[in-house]
Parts: structure tokens; sequence; C-alpha cells
């Protein structure tokens, strides 16, 4: 609606759109998911089977979904935004009810040709919906108390749906994607301080209240707690994947074994190789070079998006773009401190890189959302 | 909602803009310090961290040597390795196993224990091991499984080496057996050799293969193995081939050896050949015997009942491990303990009237109406007991004692043999110290016609007998090579005795079987040439009771079999130039006859090298070992069973 009030006609229509994409995010991105499919063809053992061909045909797919986002003019988004939140948060629920049980969390609905995980889809569903709702809301009521209920409401009811499953990397995820849009809007410091000190002291439970009657986590997590801050203390059972994976990120020097000879990987010391831990893989392989060199790029990737953020006028473009870098920043930061022995082992995947579908098909459409504000910014 | 003015659209967008800066900055701050804990972790500590990856892919695995094979003096294989084929299963390459199984069980004979552990092993080991699914199959049945491997998917045909000893019983008492390695062998090892940890890798247990198990074994090989994960081998990197155990040549000649196990046949009976010279042990051969091959596949509980339940004792070594009183063939030693103190002459006689009291009991000759006056060689050739009796009172036990040591009664022979007996050579400290009392005369009398106290073995007798015919302290050999290097011949000392009493000794020996009087006349050989001087003996294992006598038991044969006389013969030929010395004992033969004839045919087995002609014979023998030689001839193996394949 505030859309109107810009020149729209200087907005470019048709297929001319495509010149105006951002093509160095495309490039970008494309040169992380070249590292990606050359990294699973390395671990599958030099084939590009079972990994590198079909993660190269979701690529194409998601630069298709990307393409079709960015068409669609940014304000059309912006208007399904409150609606694509809902969808999303009832299909969560639908997999509480009725999801496969896989991996020992009901994460997904089998929709027949993929599996969606609406976990996902609601990491872009929710910056979408916040986003609008503060492009929506007059800038003085930002700070009120009750309309900064209603952004926490919106970001705490997948949260806990999430935690639900249990997927704790992914509600930690949402989690801190909607505080980082709603950090951008503008609500007052003093919010952030308090929920920084509430979660100090959730911490502080969650740790007293180890093996009583009211235990918040479940064992399997306090478990991986545990090893996160002392992983030799059971390097066998627990620890063994924080262990092997600062094994071969060790073993990795200044340039690497070279491609294809990575041991750790190769020889399946390392778990979830060609998913969650494919970052251990390319410093492993590609040594120190190889891994300051993928996060140069990811780098690049979120400096162009708070550029193209800036450089844009329109709030919900902007808090949209910034909210989409802010969830792809968490999800690559929070892989690697992982599998760095920085974080706990919590099942975050490295975007773009790892092994997995409805992650990849997500993140394109999100930047797809990028590109479209990108196209349709008021000039 | 009220449109927003420009300005303030440009305030609220520079307030995001800034936040937007903020977090940017944060977000890189974060990522340079993502980057300097990779710079920490690949680079500071590179080194500790490659060596942890190269530790975690290589194994070092064991290869097991060939053990050292073992040779006659011929050069003829006693024990040697045989592939041994068997079919293993890796359960992951098979899928449904079920369905492998079945088809393998229409081409080889599964045998439902071994598949019963083999599905037990496999749930309880990864999928990718193979599991072993049939041991020791055929040739044939290992070929039909190769032929058919397209259509068995995870099935392998195996070669692996495992221990045959061609020769079956005949050797089983001298080379022993291998069998798996049990945690029994292992507790008894101080710091074992890991090739011991292979599973069913075979040492030796008993006999030579026991003894010398360091020698036979080798050294195991290593090859460094890459894994993965789970310990699967990906690939080999390097190998370092192990070192071969080393083959041993004994001094027996195998084709004596068998005639000598054919010859004592089923009789509980020993026998031993020994080189006068050299000490070689020719033949050491016990009987019932049984197959070693047995053990080595791991002996069914039937079986070892069998062996174990005969009351003939096939698994002892009774040549080396049996002791016996020596009953006469002793008395050569009382002779010579006598005529060195001085004591008696060589014409001095002695009057046998059958019988000797000796305080206030009656000492027997074993011939009733006595033998007359005897002097030394008619006392040996008619073995008088009487006259025994009479110069071991004089001479005492001391001086016997002493002489029976020079030649090797009451020693301990260092053979690689299992329990080696040491025998008993009595004496007053023996008596005093092992029972608790003084010794007696009777006790004397007894010794000096081998009763008593006094036990020797076969081999024993055999050394007595060799050092009786050469004068010489002859250490019995049986380790001709290893590896080829020969072993030394211990230089055998002139033993300290007069060698005019030697000869005269020798003289009664030589009367045993030459002089138509003697007890070894009948069963002498009359190819000159090859003369022998020999001993005969009967050793009692116990009286026959008055009662029993009167049942009218008064032959030794009325007697059950285990309380029948010993029946011994030692024996050395040819006499002017002694070569062979042999010792045969039969247990529960109903005296010296049993032994005899088995003493004289082995002796000259072994002087002819190979059946001997019917002319070396007594005339009247002649027909009844021309069928004899017939039957034996069937029984020992010719040379060819060491190159038949057992598949």
């Amino acid at each position: 609606m505030s859309y109107l009030e810009y020149n729209v006609k200087h907005v470019p229509t048709g297929l001319r759109k495509v010149l105006h994409l951002n093509w160095a995010l495309l490039l970008l991105i494309t040169a992380v998911a070249g590292v990606g499919f050359l990294m699973l063809y390395s671990v599958a053992g030099g084939s590009f089977r079972p990994w590198a061909e079909p993660q190269m045909k979701r690529y194409a797919l998601g630069v298709f979904v990307m393409f079709f986002v960015a068409m669609v003019p940014i304000w059309f988004w912006r208007s399904i935004s409150g609606f694509a939140y809902l969808v999303t948060l009832i299909l969560l629920v639908l997999v509480e009810v009725m999801g496969s049980v896989g991996m020992g969390a009901q994460r997904w609905i089998d929709l027949g040709f993929m599996r969606l995980q609406p976990s996902e889809l609601m990491k872009i569903t929710l910056v979408m919906s916040l986003a609008a709702y503060y492009d929506w809301l007059p800038t003085e009521k930002t700070s009120k108390p009750l309309w900064v209920l209603i952004p926490v409401l919106l970001i705490i009811t997948p949260t806990m749906l999430v935690l639900r499953q249990p997927d704790l990397g992914t509600s930690i995820l949402l989690l801190t994607g909607g505080a980082i849009v709603m950090f951008l809007a503008g609500v007052h410091w003093g919010y952030f301080a308090a929920v920084i000190s509430m979660v100090v002291g959730l911490v502080v439970a969650v740790f007293q209240s180890r093996g009583t009657d009211w235990q918040l986590l479940k064992n399997y997590q306090y478990r991986r707690i545990d090893t996160f801050l002392d992983p030799s203390s059971d390097p066998l059972g627990a620890g063994y994947h924080i262990t092997q994976s600062k094994i071969a990120l060790g073993s990795g020097g200044w340039t690497g074994r070279g491609f294809m000879q990575g041991t750790q990987s190769r020889l399946n010391f390392l778990p979830e190789k060609h998913t969650d831990f494919i970052f251990t893989t390319l410093a492993e392989e590609f040594g120190y070079i190889g891994a300051v060199s993928l996060l140069s790029l990811y780098a690049l990737i979120v400096v162009f998006c708070i550029a193209s953020a800036i450089s844009n006028k329109d709030r919900y473009s902007s808090l949209l773009i910034l909210g989409i870098a802010g969830a792809f920043f968490l999800f690559f930061a929070v892989n690697m401190s992982m599998v760095m022995g920085l974080a706990p082992v919590v099942g975050v995947p490295l975007p773009l890189v790892s092994y997995g579908g409805s992650a990849m098909l997500v993140l394109m459409a999100g930047f797809g959302l990028v590109q479209s504000a990108h196209v349709h910014r008021p000039r | 909602m009220r449109a927003k003015t420009p300005t303030e659209i440009t305030e609220v967008h520079g307030r995001l803009s800034r936040r937007a800066l903020l977090l940017g900055g944060t977000m890189l701050a974060f990522m340079t310090g993502l980057g300097f804990r990779m710079r920490h972790l690949q680079l500071d500590q590179a080194d500790q961290y490659r060596l942890l990856a190269e530790e975690n892919r290589i194994n070092i695995r064991l290869i097991p040597p060939a053990r050292g094979e073992i040779f006659d003096r011929n050069g003829i294989v006693l024990a040697r390795n045989e592939p041994s084929y068997r079919v293993t299963l890796v359960p992951e390459d098979a899928g449904d196993v079920d369905a492998v199984i079945d088809k393998l069980a229409t081409l080889v004979e599964l045998d439902p224990n071994e598949l019963d552990r083999a599905v037990t092993e496999m749930r309880r080991s990864p999928p990718f091991l193979p599991v072993t699914i049939a041991d020791r199959v055929s040739w044939d049945e290992l070929s039909r499984v190769a032929v058919n491997t397209p259509s068995l998917p995870g099935i392998t045909p195996e070669v692996g080496l495992s221990r045959y000893y061609p020769l079956r019983g005949d050797m089983a008492h001298v080379l022993g057996y291998v069998g798996p390695v049990s945690d029994y062998d292992l507790s008894k090892i101080d710091n074992p050799d890991q090739l011991l940890r292979i599973p069913r890798f075979q040492i030796g247990k008993v006999g030579l293969e026991g003894r010398m198990e360091d020698d036979l074994r080798g050294v195991a090989g290593t090859k460094r193995v890459e894994v993965n994960a789970v310990g699967r081998i990906m690939r080999e990197l390097d190998r370092r081939e192990g070192e071969q155990g080393d083959d041993i040549q004994l001094t027996i000649d195998q084709s004596l050896q068998s005639y000598a196990q054919a010859r004592l046949g089923e009789e509980s009976a020993a026998a031993v050949v020994m080189d006068c010279e050299t000490g070689d042990l020719l033949a050491v051969a016990s009987a019932p015997t049984f197959d070693p091959n047995l053990f080595v596949e791991g002996i069914s509980v039937a079986d070892y009942g069998e062996l174990t339940g005969n009351d003939h004792r096939p698994l002892a070594a009774k040549s080396v491990q049996g002791t016996y009183p020596p009953g006469s063939t002793f008395k050569m030693i009382t002779a010579l303990a006598a005529l060195e103190e001085g004591i008696i002459g060589f014409d001095d006689t002695v009057y046998c009237p059958g019988h000797m009291e000796i305080s206030n009991r009656r000492f027997h000759c074993w011939k009733r109406g006595g033998h007359g006056q005897m002097n030394l060689v008619q006392a040996l050739r008619e073995s008088c007991d009487v006259y025994f009796y009479d110069i071991a009172l004089q001479v005492g036990i001391d001086k016997m004692s002493e002489v029976a040591a020079r030649f090797g009664i009451g020693e301990k022979f260092d053979l690689p043999l299992s329990g080696v007996a040491r025998g008993l050579n009595p004496s007053r400290e023996w008596k005093n110290s092992v029972r608790g009392e003084d010794w007696v005369v009777g006790d004397t009398a007894n010794a000096s016609i081998g009763q008593g106290f006094v036990l020797a073995s076969p081999l024993q007798l055999a050394v007595m007998t060799a050092r009786l015919a050469t004068g010489k302290a002859v250490p019995p050999r049986l380790v001709k090579s290893i590896n080829g290097v020969e072993q030394p011949i211990a230089e055998a000392p002139r033993l300290d005795i007069s060698p005019t009493h030697l000869a005269e000794v020798q003289r009664g020996m030589y009367a045993v079987s030459n002089h138509r009087r003697g007890t070894a006349y009948s069963k002498r050989i009359i190819e000159d040439e090859y003369r022998m001087a020999g001993k005969t003996g009967t050793s009692q294992v116990r009286n026959i009771t008055a009662a029993e006598r009167a049942r009218g038991v008064t032959r030794n044969e009325d007697l059950p079999w285990n309380r029948r006389d010993h029946g011994l013969f030692v024996n050395y030929a040819p006499f002017e130039n002694p070569k062979i010395a042999v010792a045969v004992v039969v247990e529960h033969g109903s005296g010296s006859k049993a032994a005899t004839p088995i003493g004289r045919d082995i002796t000259l087995q072994a002087l002819y090298g190979g059946t001997p002609p019917l002319s070396a014979y007594p005339t009247k023998d002649r027909n009844s070992i021309e069928k004899q030689q017939e039957e034996l001839e069937k029984l020992v193996p010719g040379r060819e069973i060491t190159r038949r394949n057992r598949a």
C-alpha cells in the first residue's frame, strides 16, 4: 500500500526484470553451490551418485524457483506474508499430527515428489510476516509493549512447535532470526537486554533442572552440551562427532590433503559427512585456504544483501532482505561453529553446500525474495 | 494508517540502516572469529591433528608365517602344511543370507553344527566381516563353489594352511600335534606373541611340535592396511614378509619307524631303535597309536572318549614316557658292578638250587628246579636269578646304583619330546628320603634282577644297550638338523668300565641269542654278518597269589590282561661291529617271549634297510615269518604315501 507512494513506473516490467536482477549475488550463490557439488562428489568417493547429481538437479530447480519468485513483484509477496506464515504454521502443526518419523525426530511431510520440512519454510515466512508487520506498524508504536508482544508471539509459536519435534538447531535459528528482524525494525534496546538476561537465566535453569523431574531438555541434548564442553571425555561415544571433525579440520593444514584425498571423510570417520559435517571435508581436502575462501564467499553474500537492503528505500524490502541475510548468516555460522567445536552439535546443515532438498529450495526461494525486492525496489 | 512523509521515511530508514550496519559489523566480526578459530585448528595444531588422522586410518595386521616342516633322516616329510579349504560368507554382500546358504547346501555338505555357529557369529559381528560357513571342504567341493560364485553372492572359497601328518599314527608319539591356541595355552605364556591372538592359529600342543614350537612357528609378517571407521579394510599400504618357521630334520628313519609301529600292532608296547655310535634315534615307536590329524581338526568327543577309554592307552608315548621294571635286562648292570668291584671272576660259579634264602625270605629263581653251577656267561645266557642275588648281596646297592647311572638308568635325557621319563635308579638315599625307610637286603636282591624299585623307560633301555655295546656314554639324539644346519653329535666319552669286564658281559649277551641254551636262541638271527647280542626280560606286575594258585592259576596267561607280566628284550647288532641298539617292551605280554621276536624282526629290518631275506631267520620259523612279512607289507606305508594328496 505504501508502495504506491513511490514512483512505480520506473520499476522494470516483463522480461526486462531479468536484466535488473542482482547478478553478482546469483554468481556468489552459484559459486557456493558449486563448492557443495565438488564436496559431495568427493565424499561419495569420486562419484556423482548418490549425492552430487541430485544436489545439482535440486540446485537447478532452486534457480528456477528463485527466478520465479524474483519475477513476482515484491508487493505481492508482502501482501501474502501473513497468509504464508499462517499456512506454514498449520503445516508445522500437521507435522506434529501426521508427520513421518525420520532420524528420531518428526520433521517433514511427504508430498510424494519431495519431503517438505515446514520448519525450513518457516525460516522464510517468519521473516516475511515480521517484515510485513513492521512495515505496517507505525514507527512510533514499535517499542510499545503490546506491539512488541505480537511479533514475539509470531516468533515463539513456531519456535516451540519446532522444539517439540525436537529440532534444537532450527528452533534456535527461528528465534534468533526473528529477533534480528525485530532489532532491525528498531525495537528498543531494553527489550533485547531483557531477553538476553532471560535467556541466560533459562540456560542456568536448564542446567539446574538436569536430572530432576522437570528436566527441560532431552538426555541426548544434555549429552551434546556435555561433549561440547569437553569432547575428549567420550571420544568414541558422544564426543566422537566433534573429535573426528576437529581431526579432519586440523589435518588439512594450509593447503589441505588434495581433492578426494581426505582420509577422514573418505574412510567414514566423519559422521554425516555429506550433510552437517561437509565443511570438515572441505577443510581437510583444501586446507585453510579452501575453508577461508568458502567463508569469504558467505561473507560476500551477506555483505551484498546488506548493501542491497540499505540502498532499498522500501521498509518491507529492507527488513525482508536483512532478515533473510540474517537467517542465512545464522545457518552457516552455527554450522561452522559446530564443526569447529565452538557450539554443540545441534544438526544445522551448511547452507547451499550440505546435501538436502528442502533446505536448498527454501533458501533459493528466500534469495528469490531478495532478488524480487532488488528488482522492484523504488527508484 | 496515514501516509508517511518523505522526511519520516528517510528518518526511519536511516535508523534501519544504522542497525543493519551494526548487525553486519557483528556478523563480519563473528566470521573473522571463525577464521581465527580455523587458523588455530588448521595451522597451529595441524601436526597434532594430522597424526591423529593417520592413527585413525592405519591398522597393522599380522600375516601368519608358514610353520616349519618336519622331515625324517632321509628327507621324507613327516609333518607339512596343507592348503585347507573353507567357504566364507560376507552377510553384507550376500543380501538374502538364507537363500545363499540353501543354494550352497546343494554344492557342499554343510555341517549343521558349523552352520549354527556361523549364524550366531553373523549376528554378533559387523555384516562386512567374513564368517566361515564350511571348514575343511574337499578340493572337489571347493571347485564346485568356485565355479558357481557368480550365483552365490557374498560367498568366497578360501585357502589357508593347516598342519597335516601324512604318516598319521606312525609318528604321532614323536611329533605330537598342533591345535588352535586356547586360553589355557595363552595363560601359560608370559608375553605371548601377537600371532597367538589370531583366531584358530595353530601351535604345537605336545611332542616335538610342542617342545620345538619356537623354532617351528616362525616370525609373523605385518601389513599396514587402511581401514575405515568401522574397521573394514580399504587397501593395503605396504607389507613386511615374516619368516617361515624352521624346518626340522629328525634322526628318525621313517620306513623303520613305520615298520616298528606296524610290528607292534595293537599290542600295548614300545620299541626304540638307536644308532650305537651316534646316538641317533632311528625309531621311537609306541603302540597302539592314534591319528594326530584328528587333533588338528579338533577331535570329536566320541573319538576322544575312545582314545582315553582304551586300556592300552594309545595317547601315551610309552617309549619315552612309560617306565617299567627292567627285569632281567638289568642283570648286565648287576654283573658289571660285581666285576668292577672285583667280587667275582669270570669263572667263579654260584650254585642255583632254584631259590635263595635272604633274611628269612625265600627268593625264587624263574626256573623252579634250579640251574646248578653257573658262571657269569652262563648266568646271563640262562638268566639265572640266584646267581645275581648272590653277587648283588656281595656288591651292594651303592655300587649297582652307581654303575646303573653310568648306563643312563635314572637319567632324564634332554630330548624335545613331552614327558621324557626319568625312571628310577634306586639308592639308599632315595629310599630314605622318599619312602622314609631304610634300605634292606631284600631290596638289593630285587634290584639285582631289575625288579622292586628299579624303573626304566624303553628309551633308557636302548641307551643302556648302546652303551653296553660300545663302552661309550652315547647320548640319544632326535634332531638331525634345523633349517639345514646339522646339529652336532655329542662326543661320547668312554665309560669308566674295564673293557675286559664289558667284553665278558657282551659274551654273555651273545650267548643269550646264539647259544643253544640261551633264552632268546629260538628267535636268533642266523645270518653270520648280523648276529645279535641281547637279553630277555620278564618283569612281574604282581605275584600270583596263593588264592589264585589254589584256583589253579599257575600260568601267566591265565591272569587278566592287565596283571600279566611285561615282556622285555634289549639287543644290539651286529655283535662284532655294533650298529644299532634296540629295546622292546610289551606291556602285559606274559613274559619276554612277546618281546623277543619283535626285537629280532626290527633289528633285521634296520640292518637290511628293508624286508630281510628269509634266510636270516631260523629254518623252522621261515614259514610263519613269510606270512608275517606279507601281512606287514600291507600295513607299512610305502614312500608314495608322503606324496599322496589327502584330498
